[in-house]
This record gives C-alpha cells, sequence and structure tokens, in this order.
C-alpha cells in the first residue's frame, strides 16, 4: 500500500509524478482530504481538469478508481445497490418446493448478501487490499437534488443503509472527489460534508508547463504563443471561454498540421477546436485573430 | 483577535489563542454573509493542526478549504483574511480606514469590501466600546457609484393589495404545470414493473401470491426564473411585482429572481426572507438602479452568459416582466433574445403595457422581442395575473415540447 503523502509538497510531488501539474491551494486541498478522510468538491467550469483529480490520485495512490456517472434521473438502484430478483424468486420458488415455508426465516434469506447486486457507492465501501478505493462522482450537477439525499450518509459516515439487511460501514473510508460543472446550485448540506475548491484556469507559465508535458516533441515557440493566445482569449468577451483540454486539443492539433507558430490562416481554420459556439467563432474570425496573434507576439518579445 | 506580535499562530503554545482567533475570524465571515456554522469552526481547528502550517499561503488555503463553500464566496474571504490576520493586528486597520488618505487604506471600489468591512466594524465597534476608548467613529463608507442611485421604499403597499396579491398568487401555485422527471416512484397505474414492491409485498405473503406493483415517473414544478425590469417606466408596478415575485419564492422550490434596469442583480436570496417587508428591503439595498433607465440588450446578455447555465437547467419556466420600451433595439436585442428563449422550456413575456386595449406593439423594441417569445401576457391588475395562473397552468403549446429535464 502506497503511503499518504506527508505535506503538502509532498502532495504537490505525488501529482506531478502522474504529469498533473497543481497550484498550491489545490495542493493544500487534497492533503487536507486525504488526512482528514473528507470529501473533496471541486467545482469549475468545463475542461480545467476536475475529473483528471480523481484519476491521478487513483494511479498515484495505487488505488481502485470507482467512477459514479452522475445524469437527470440516477436512482438508488443503478447507484447505490440493487436485489437480483430472478434469483431471489427462484429461491422462493424452491423454498415452496421444499414445503414447510416459514415467512420469516425466508424473507431473511431472500434479502441477504448473496441476493446483493452492489453499484458504486457500495463497492466503494467494500475493503481493497491496495487500499480504499478512490470513489469519483462525476458532475453531480446533473442529478436529480433528491440524489443528494442518498449522498449525505455515504458522504457523512461512509455508510449505507439497506432497510431490508442494515447498515454496510466501511472499514476504511474511501477517498471520495465530487465534481460539479455548477448547471444548478448543489445544497448546502452536502456541500458542507466536504472541502471545497474552485478549480481556475492555471497562469500562463502552469499552463505552458501543463502543454509541453501533455504534448511531447511541441515546438517551444508556439507551445508559449499558444498558451498566450488562449489565455488572452479567456479575457475576451465570449460565451465559453477555451478550458485547459481545449488548450491540449488545440496544441496537438497544431503539431499535427506541422505548425512551428502561429499564422492567422491556421488560427481560423482550427478554432473549432478551441471555441465551441458559433459566435463565438464569428467574432474571432477575419481580423480579431490576427490582432490577438500580434499581441502575443509583442508580448513575447517584451517578455524576452 | 490576531496575535499582535505576528508570530507564527502554529507554535504549540498559542493553540489556544489560534482557536479564539478561528473563532473571531468565522464570525467576522458569518456577518460578511458566509455561511460558517460552528463546525466549520471546529473543522478549520481541526485542518489548521492537520496541516501544520509553515507559511502563510498554506494557511490560507487550509481555512479557505473549510470556510469557503461557494465560488462568489472566495473574494469576500480574501478580504476578511487580509484585513483580519494583518501583522499590526485589526485596530491599526480599522483607523487606517478612517482615513481616506493614510497609505495602504483600501478604497470602497471593490464589490465585496463593504460586506467585509461593514461586518468587522460591527465588531470593533463593540470593542472599542468595551475599552472604554473616546474615539468618535464614524463608519460611514462612501458610495463611489457613478450611477444614479436611487433607493426606492417599499413599505407603503397597503394591507389590502398585499393580501389580494398573495391570494391570487396562491392559486397560482396550485395549479401549475407539472413535468416528469426521470426518476421512477411507485405508482398504482404505473407501466414498469417494481420488482423491489413487488418481491417484498409477495414475501408478506409466503411466496404464495404475486401481486405486481408498478413504478410511474415522478412529476415536479419545473424551475421558475423571474426576470424583472426596475426601470422608471415600470416605476408603479415594481413594488407589486416584487411583492409577487416573494410570495412565488416562498412558497415553491427552485426559484431564481432577477431585477434589471441598467444592469442585471441577483435577488433570489433576498427574497427569500420570510418577511415580505424585509425581503422588499433587501432587494432595494442589493439593487443600485431603482428607477433609472432601460437596457435590456445588455442585462439580457448578462443573464445569458453568467446565469442561464446555472439555473436554466431541469426546463426550466421563464417570466419576462418588462415594458418592452427599449431605446437601443438592435440585432443585439434579437439574439439575445432568441438565445434565451433556446435555452429555456417556455418563455413567458408579461407586459404591464397590454392595459391598453388599442395596444399595438409599435415599440422598436417591443417588435423585435416578440417573435421570440411563447406567450405574451398583460400583467397589471390582480386578474391579469389570474390569467397568468391559467396560462402556467396549460399545457406547452404546440411545437415547443420537449423531452423532461432537456439540459439548456
Amino acid at each position: 500500500m502506497i503511503p499518504l503523502p506527508a505535506s503538502i509538497d509532498d502532495t504537490l510531488g505525488l501529482l506531478e509524478k502522474a504529469s498533473y501539474l497543481a497550484d498550491r491551494s489545490l495542493a493544500t486541498v487534497l492533503f487536507l482530504s486525504l488526512r482528514m478522510g473528507r470529501p473533496i468538491f471541486l467545482e469549475g467550469e468545463a475542461g480545467v481538469g476536475k475529473t483528471e483529480i480523481a484519476k491521478v490520485l487513483s494511479a498515484t495512490l495505487g488505488r481502485r478508481l470507482i467512477r459514479l456517472q452522475c445524469y437527470e434521473g440516477l436512482d438508488v438502484a443503478s447507484a447505490v445497490y440493487e436485489w437480483n430478483y430472478a434469483a431471489q424468486m427462484i429461491a422462493i420458488r424452491l423454498a415452496e418446493a421444499e414445503g414447510g415455508v416459514d415467512r420469516t426465516r425466508l424473507a431473511h434469506d431472500v434479502f441477504s448478501e448473496r441476493f446483493l447486486i452492489t453499484r458504486p457507492l457500495l463497492q466503494a465501501l467494500a475493503p481493497d487490499t491496495a487500499g480504499p478505493p478512490v470513489l469519483l462522482i462525476d458532475e453531480l450537477d446533473r442529478a436529480d437534488e433528491a440524489f443528494e439525499a442518498f449522498l449525505l450518509e455515504v458522504l457523512a459516515d461512509f455508510q449505507v443503509t439497506i432497510p431490508e439487511m442494515g447498515t454496510v460501514k466501511a472499514v476504511a473510508p474511501p477517498v471520495v472527489v465530487i465534481t460539479s460543472n455548477r448547471t444548478r446550485e448543489i445544497h448546502d448540506a452536502l456541500k458542507r460534508r466536504c472541502l471545497y475548491h474552485w478549480v481556475d484556469y492555471p497562469d500562463v507559465a502552469r499552463e505552458i508547463s501543463i502543454v509541453r508535458t501533455k504534448v511531447p516533441g511541441i515546438a517551444e515557440v508556439l507551445s508559449a504563443e499558444i498558451v498566450r493566445f488562449v489565455q488572452m482569449l479567456r479575457k475576451e468577451d465570449l460565451f465559453k471561454a477555451p478550458g485547459v483540454a481545449e488548450t491540449l486539443d488545440w496544441a496537438t492539433a497544431l503539431t499535427e498540421l506541422d505548425a512551428v507558430a502561429l499564422d492567422p490562416a491556421t488560427v481560423s481554420d482550427t478554432l473549432g477546436v478551441l471555441l465551441k459556439y458559433q459566435d463565438d467563432i464569428a467574432r474571432l474570425q477575419g481580423s480579431r485573430a490576427g490582432a490577438l496573434i500580434e499581441q502575443v507576439r509583442a508580448d513575447l518579445k517584451a517578455a524576452e | 483577535m490576531p496575535s499582535d506580535d505576528g508570530a507564527s499562530p502554529s507554535r504549540p503554545d498559542q493553540t489556544g489563542r489560534l482557536a479564539e482567533n478561528i473563532v473571531h475570524f468565522a464570525r467576522a465571515l458569518r456577518r460578511a454573509g458566509l455561511p460558517v456554522g460552528p463546525g466549520a469552526v471546529l473543522d478549520a481547528v481541526e485542518a489548521l493542526r492537520v496541516a501544520g502550517m509553515s507559511s502563510r499561503e498554506d494557511f490560507y488555503w487550509t481555512l479557505h478549504a473549510v470556510l469557503v463553500t461557494r465560488h462568489e464566496h472566495s473574494l469576500v474571504f480574501r478580504q476578511a483574511f487580509e484585513i483580519f490576520f494583518r501583522r499590526r493586528g485589526y485596530l491599526e486597520q480599522f483607523l487606517s480606514l478612517m482615513m481616506p488618505q493614510a497609505p495602504g487604506a483600501p478604497g470602497a471600489q471593490k464589490p465585496a469590501s463593504a460586506r467585509v468591512h461593514d461586518a468587522l466594524f460591527g465588531d470593533l465597534k463593540e470593542r472599542l466600546k468595551r475599552e472604554a476608548r473616546e474615539i468618535e467613529v464614524l463608519a460611514k463608507l462612501t458610495a463611489t457609484d457613478a450611477e444614479l442611485l436611487q433607493k426606492k421604499d417599499f413599505a407603503q403597499m397597503s394591507a389590502d393589495e398585499i393580501l389580494a396579491a398573495k391570494a391570487a398568487i396562491r392559486r397560482m401555485v396550485l395549479v401549475l404545470d407539472e413535468t416528469k422527471t426521470r426518476r421512477l416512484v411507485p405508482a398504482a397505474r404505473g407501466r414498469t414493473i417494481d420488482m423491489r414492491g413487488t418481491l417484498r409485498a409477495s414475501l408478506r405473503t409466503g411466496g404464495a401470491l404475486i401481486d405486481l406493483k408498478a413504478l410511474a415517473p415522478a412529476t415536479r414544478t419545473p424551475p421558475l426564473v423571474a426576470l424583472l425590469d426596475i426601470s422608471g417606466s415600470m416605476g408603479e408596478y415594481t413594488r407589486l411585482f416584487l411583492h409577487f415575485l416573494h410570495a412565488v419564492a416562498a412558497t415553491r422550490t427552485r426559484v431564481s429572481s432577477f431585477l434589471f434596469g441598467t444592469r442585471l442583480s441577483n435577488v433570489t436570496r433576498a427574497l427569500r426572507t420570510k418577511d415580505p417587508d424585509e425581503a422588499l428591503a433587501a432587494c432595494s439595498a442589493a439593487v443600485p438602479d431603482f428607477s433609472g433607465g432601460t437596457r435590456i440588450a445588455p442585462s439580457l446578455a448578462a443573464f445569458n452568459k453568467v446565469w442561464a447555465r446555472r439555473v436554466l437547467g431541469q426546463g426550466a419556466v421563464v417570466l419576462l416582466i418588462t415594458d418592452g420600451l427599449e431605446r437601443e433595439a438592435d440585432d443585439r436585442l434579437a439574439f439575445e433574445i432568441d438565445r434565451l428563449h433556446r435555452s429555456c422550456r417556455r418563455l413567458v413575456w408579461l407586459n404591464p403595457l397590454l392595459r391598453f386595449s388599442e395596444f399595438q406593439p409599435k415599440a422598436h423594441g417591443i417588435r423585435t422581442m416578440l417573435p421570440h417569445v411563447d406567450e405574451f401576457r398583460p400583467i397589471h391588475d390582480l386578474s391579469s395575473m389570474a390569467d397568468l395562473v391559467t396560462a402556467l397552468s396549460a399545457p406547452l403549446p404546440a411545437g415547443r415540447t420537449r423531452r423532461p429535464g432537456r439540459a439548456a
């Protein structure tokens, strides 16, 4: 079992090992969450690497990753547990065939662990030789409000109560990571049980290192230009600013096209990788992209 | 009370004072409007113990992780932190605030400063009194906003008016349309078999009988988003409509209210106060542009950009309450109203100008917006409010049916 990081610096190092370049505030929250056994609640724009954090934690700590993707209509049967009805029916019929059915005993037998199908939340409570698993509850804002209530017990006490059977409690609490894109507000009762962190866009220096780590073989000038261009785009009045994921996609795309530096024609042709709304693209096409590139060049020259 | 000598708060012999500091800090945050409970204070002390503070930055982010639960609160937190944990204590800070020209005195430009300062001032004033210092305190912040800041007193609405309006609202709530969600609940006439319910029921008879139980989709009222115009031309109606919104917010969950004149303000929290008078006072305190001009297009643009993705999920119904008298009606207005229309389940425009029977949509702004709304209704008296009730409870007009919960 890989030991937990002993300090905030250790946590930073751990994330870096999996090529996730975090800032100190995020490392602090992760460290606290691991040491205090508290769930982490990550909010932020789409494509800033919220889900990635859970994957990196699972990889670097050598834990199993259990992912629960939320969607509207998600219920106990697909998130926590379900009974194996077919097997239960057969068990009842067999008991009848043997004769002398004792109702209480039959109910006890039929609702036992043998007939239980575990779903992600219950799986996360099961003991694991590699240490407690990482439980990723992804895009919680997509689930109905009613579903949040099921989570409260799991998050606060790391246990699940099954009415027919009793309470299942985790021997060691799993590492819980919850993400939300903020398409609605999550209830305060749930947030209160977690450590909150807003994942922001990285600054220029960090984003350049991210691009160079994730897109090996990218030209040095190109990566600096790409990042400065994207950072400038985030300051423009756009409906949806590009996230880190888009920056990486764009960097990959431009490398595939064998570009060594930004030029207006290539930028116009590949804008669809960065911006996903037609009116945002229309705003950038033409002279605006050229002007931004000029500004990027000027900035780079000034920085030298 | 911050440590006056500026020593690191993590020294073991200072644990007692550290806890005390955190308690005071949490109280200040609470007064600035952050939901910080006693549980969070205990967590903060625990977190500081675990993290073993070595730097100011770590100290900051540790407290941030535990005490902040919303991104909007980060700014308030940062300012409170900077003022509170200043080396020389916050008494000096307080005094420097009193002298606007003093070096390093933060101005009142930042939106969150007023809240933080109020929160800290309150505490300080008490302490100063306790210490029997003879300092004349004039903790009045100057409003630097260049806009016309006109505060309007809502308190004059007569009791009859309120009662009548509330009665109308009550009728409205009873019949509001419900949409199917994707969750299933037990139902007598459902179309899906409830295996779990069936099995439990059959076990009650020892498995001899199998009586099929059924499930049907759960229904619930969709979220309601109200955009209320508070410009001068709407003057006489704003008060009534605010009461209307308050009553709606009190009886339903998932109601978001926004006011707009020259800019957009979210008053959802203010309207959640139980007492209507308090709620309306909170509203007028939160909104700087009462009875000013109208700029519909920029307000809608702000809504579309900042809020639409957060409040228009789960098939929301939008009530747009405005007279549509916009001076600068152009392509931008058409674009924004179209986007709003496409991101909600139903867009209802309530226009008080429709009280004139011979009303013709001549104003340019109205003609621009009209093609993009699902319904255009008058709202100027109680009977028109009652009509609104019927409209909201009717099934969707043809061509605007959507599957439940389709994201905006």
